[in-house]
């Protein structure tokens, strides 16, 4: 059987190019809401198409009248199967203070995997840095830190000026972005199967264990945590998370026990990953300006117990936001979209 | 979902309407890709005269404020562009491409945030090495970042309807003097071979000659051993005439 195909464009040509009207109208303005009677006509128009576009695959069979069904019935898919969240209002607050510690003590398997793996770097390089010390020239990563710790110390104690003043600000947007760069890499570095992920972790626990062994070894620990635990118990704690979104996806990457496809791993832990990150982002932010507006300052200025006090309460703090609280359940994801709709 | 030989991800709905999305080649991304990126640039720039001008006055805010200004514009140009143009940076939207949800859906924002922000692995070691080397052996043509994100960049083709009048012979048509002949040509042409003719009609006049003549010639020989009219009817048409003919007689009543 040949469809009629003069008459069946004459039929349909009308809908069609109603709803290719709709369609522009709706892409050229993305905020644009249809109303309900908007709504139904919109949801008749795709249907007809569909179905237009199912008659004309069966049937006929012409190309270029499929192609533009097709286009029409594609653009309008992504459009009435569009995500419901995304018509939400996004609440920054209740993101930042609900769903991303809940987030993060869902996953916090794959935090503890992080700071395992930095741990175990850190253990290397305290070791290298003791029982190798030359080695101290080929790991530290500032020619600031190859100096003996009795130098440094003397250096920044008796420092007449603000050697800082004037570029405080600078050096603190450079540490914020350089830092937040460092999370996203270790996170995307998670899709090599983890492996890239647990590099970066690494060699950043290796340095962390060099600087603190070669400040210890040298009787400098007061020095060492005044200057480190300020900024560092967000900082660090920050890297981890990155680290364990990295692990979040290479889990998805890896698989897990279900029978769920890649594709559907990935859609799954996208939200929880993006939320990870962003926190991060945010820790990091902080971590930026605390290191170059407090840390860099030592005794006489600020005595360290001030600052080993302080950096104390910061981690307690963190420890506290991030993990007390009650784990929100999967189906009850997505705390910080509020709808507008009372019903929904 | 499959794979076509057009590099086309075919999409069936749960209605069961199947369709089918191009997807965009690697040339194309990249120079969507240099667009977007003379767009940070020039953003850059302007942040840049900005600051100039603030940093007499206040010479480390403006500094700081142009550091995290280049970071922000770098990262979120494809963050905010794709959310807010529903897929699209400019450069994209320039070369015709969008980014979509894997299963056709409109993209939610965690997808539109983790496929830019994988962006800088694809990126290396430099000229979208990796991004460029994992698009091409990925059967969705994905980068990193798309893999993530569960996202694809397709090349939405707006095709025309086809101006089927030109069906239409507007002349006599000797083969419609025998309606039981016409009836049962009507009943074994097949809907690809219809499909193919009507197809060759609606380009005839962008074919070679020689290709057209020959091209009309097989589908009348076709179209001749299906049904068969008297002699006096068919022997002065030419191959395209008859041709017409039959599919005025198939599609048009």
């Amino acid at each position: 059987m040949i469809l009629h195909l003069q008459r069946f464009v004459r039929t349909g040509r009308p809908f069609w190019d109603e709803l290719q009207a709709q369609l522009d109208y709706l892409e050229e303005n993305p905020g644009r809401r249809l109303n309900f009677d908007d709504a139904l006509r919109f949801d008749y128009l795709v249907r007809r198409c569909s179905a237009d576009l199912a008659r004309a695959g069966n049937l006929a069979g012409e190309p270029q009248l499929r192609s533009h069904l097709e286009s029409l019935v594609a653009r309008a898919y992504a459009e009435v199967n569009e995500v419901r969240q995304q018509r939400r209002r996004w609440n920054v607050r209740q993101w930042f203070f609900g769903e991303f510690p809940a987030t993060f003590r869902r996953h916090i398997r794959a935090f503890l995997l992080s700071l395992a793996i930095t741990i175990a770097g850190a253990a290397f390089g305290a070791g290298a840095v003791i029982f190798d010390p030359p080695s101290k020239q080929a790991l530290m990563p500032f020619e600031a830190l190859k100096d003996s710790p009795a130098e440094r110390v003397k250096r920044e104690e008796i420092a007449g000026r603000d050697r800082l003043s004037g570029h405080k600000g600078q050096f603190s947007a450079q540490l914020m972005t350089h830092n937040i760069q460092v999370a996203v890499f270790t996170m995307a570095l998670g899709i090599s199967w983890g492996i890239g992920s647990i590099a970066v972790l690494f060699y950043n626990g290796v340095i962390l264990g060099a600087v603190a062994a070669d400040y210890v070894t040298a009787g400098f620990t007061p020095f060492l945590l005044g200057w480190l635990l300020p900024h560092g118990s967000v900082e660090i704690p920050a890297i981890l998370v990155g680290g364990q979104a990295g692990f979040i996806i290479a889990r998805a990457m890896i698989g897990d026990r279900t029978r769920r496809t890649r594709r559907q791993r990935f859609r799954d832990v996208s939200k929880d990953v993006v939320t990870l990150i962003g926190g991060t982002g945010i820790m990091l932010v902080w971590a930026g300006i605390i290191e170059a507006f407090f840390s860099q300052y030592h005794e006489p200025v600020i005595p360290y117990a001030v600052k080993i006090a302080f950096g104390v309460c910061e981690l307690a703090a963190l420890a506290a936001f991030l993990l007390i609280g009650k784990s929100a359940q999967p189906e009850a994801r997505g705390e910080a979209w509020k709808s507008d709709d009372p019903e929904a | 979902m499959e794979i076509g030989r057009s590099r086309s991800v075919t999409i069936r709905t749960p209605e069961g309407v199947t369709f089918s999305l191009p997807l965009a080649g690697i040339v194309t991304r990249m120079l969507a890709l240099i667009v977007d990126l003379a767009c940070v640039g020039m953003a850059a720039g302007v942040v840049d005269q900005l600051v100039r001008g603030f940093s007499v006055v206040f010479s480390d805010g403006a500094r700081a404020f142009q550091l995290i200004a280049y970071f922000v514009i770098s990262t979120g140009y494809g963050i905010a562009l794709e959310w807010f143009w529903h897929g699209q940076t400019l450069g994209k939207r320039i070369l015709g491409l969008r980014v979509m949800d894997g299963e056709g859906r409109r993209l939610r924002p965690a997808q539109v945030i983790l496929r830019n922000l994988m962006r800088p692995l694809d990126m290396l070691p430099g000229l979208y090495g990796v991004g460029g080397t994992v698009s091409l052996l990925s059967r969705y043509s994905q980068r990193l970042g798309d893999l993530a994100a569960n996202t694809i960049v397709v090349r939405p083709i707006r095709a025309q309807l086809p101006d089927v009048e030109q069906l239409r012979t507007g002349k006599y048509n000797s083969l419609r003097e025998y309606p039981h002949l016409a009836a049962r040509l009507k009943r074994r042409v097949t809907p690809e071979v219809a499909a193919i003719a009507a197809e060759a009609v609606l380009r005839r006049d962008t074919l070679e000659p020689s290709a057209r003549v020959r091209l009309f010639g097989e589908l009348a020989a076709h179209f001749r051993g299906l049904v068969e009219y008297p002699a006096e009817i068919v022997e002065d048409l030419a191959d395209e005439r008859y041709v017409r003919n039959v599919l005025e007689v198939v599609f048009v009543r």
